[in-house]
């Protein structure tokens, strides 16, 4: 299936736990949080949150900033 | 008055606020970290293609300075939340510098943006400081959202052109009763102790420090002038007058 990705289409299956993995190496990476149309997946639901067709998914994190 | 600021109800270790935008080199944090000895440590959310962070929060956390996450770059409330969700979902802190601006060649907030978010955000546990003009009306209408501070511009962000109204940062001083944090336009040392001396509780600067030609020299500078400046308040500046006023005595002159 096709998700987006921060603004950029990407195809996976799986959980945001699985996306994570696919990016980071990581499928709890520290200091990231994570957008599922417009709606925060916290941490602990990552490994059981499904993604689906066509959803718009941002993944952040803290940089330097004033 | 009290010599430790408190914010929310929680004390603060210093009255002056580090942004980290603009560091030529991360590296370089830490010595910064130690010279401005900062009570708040400001970073940005941004996307991120990779692992987390590239150092940054494993630097500001060994040296254990509280983060303060902001909303930077947003230009609606919508969006503006959204970060701020994100930020308290990733630092683990619900406390915001709440940031919408009105577009991005000025920086300068969008008050109406700004209240709407303020509210959403306050309404959803944050703890929200919010990025404003120097506006006493604005800033009372946020104390009246609920947010636990205001951080009224002395000049646009960056610009380093210190405080171009002293008069208004005065009004907002006394517009409202959570404390008043001079954020945007801190160029150097003065600007940061002229702030203080006006009444503001602390003072945030980045741009001044992190593009100083020596970060470190500038950051030790700014926490003297911010405690040089909150000193100047409590001991009460002499009136201004337009006439000298000797203060040796007149008489006993040799003639």
């Amino acid at each position: 299936m096709r998700i987006t990705v921060n603004s950029e289409p990407v195809e996976v299956s799986g959980t945001v736990a699985d996306l994570l993995e696919a990016r980071t190496g990581d499928r709890r990476p520290s200091g990231i949080a994570v957008a599922v149309d417009e709606e925060i997946v916290p941490r602990d639901e990552w490994a059981r949150w499904p993604l689906q067709d066509g959803q718009v998914i941002e993944i952040v994190t803290a940089v330097q900033g004033g | 008055m009290s010599s430790v600021l408190k914010i929310a109800g929680r004390e603060l270790s210093s009255r002056l606020f580090l942004g980290t935008g603009g560091l030529p080199n991360l590296a370089l944090l830490p010595d910064v970290i130690d010279a401005a000895e900062p009570g708040l440590v400001t970073v940005s959310m941004r996307r991120t293609s990779s692992t987390a962070a590239g150092g940054l929060l494993e630097t500001l956390r060994a040296a254990k300075v509280p983060i303060l996450p902001n909303t930077a770059g947003c230009l609606s409330a919508r969006e503006a939340v959204l970060t701020a969700e994100l930020a308290r979902e990733a630092l683990e802190t619900d406390w915001v510098k709440l940031e919408v601006i009105g577009d991005e060649t000025s920086l300068m907030p969008d008050a109406v943006e700004l209240v709407e978010a303020a509210e959403l955000l306050v309404r959803k546990g944050f703890t929200v400081l919010p990025y404003a003009t120097d506006d006493p009306v604005l800033a009372r209408r946020l104390e009246d959202a609920g947010c636990a501070a205001v951080m009224p511009l002395g000049s646009p962000i960056g610009s380093g052109l210190g405080l171009l109204n002293p008069y208004a940062i005065e009004a907002v001083v006394a517009a409202v009763s959570v404390p008043v944090v001079l954020d945007a336009g801190v160029g150097t040392a003065s600007d940061a102790a002229l702030a203080m001396e006006l009444g503001c509780s602390a003072v945030l600067a980045a741009t001044a420090v992190t593009r100083a030609d020596d970060p470190v020299g500038m950051a030790r500078a700014l926490r003297l002038a911010v405690e040089a400046g909150r000193t100047a308040r409590g001991a009460g500046r002499i009136p201004r007058q337009a006439v000298a006023r000797a203060s040796s005595p007149m008489e006993g002159r040799i003639a």
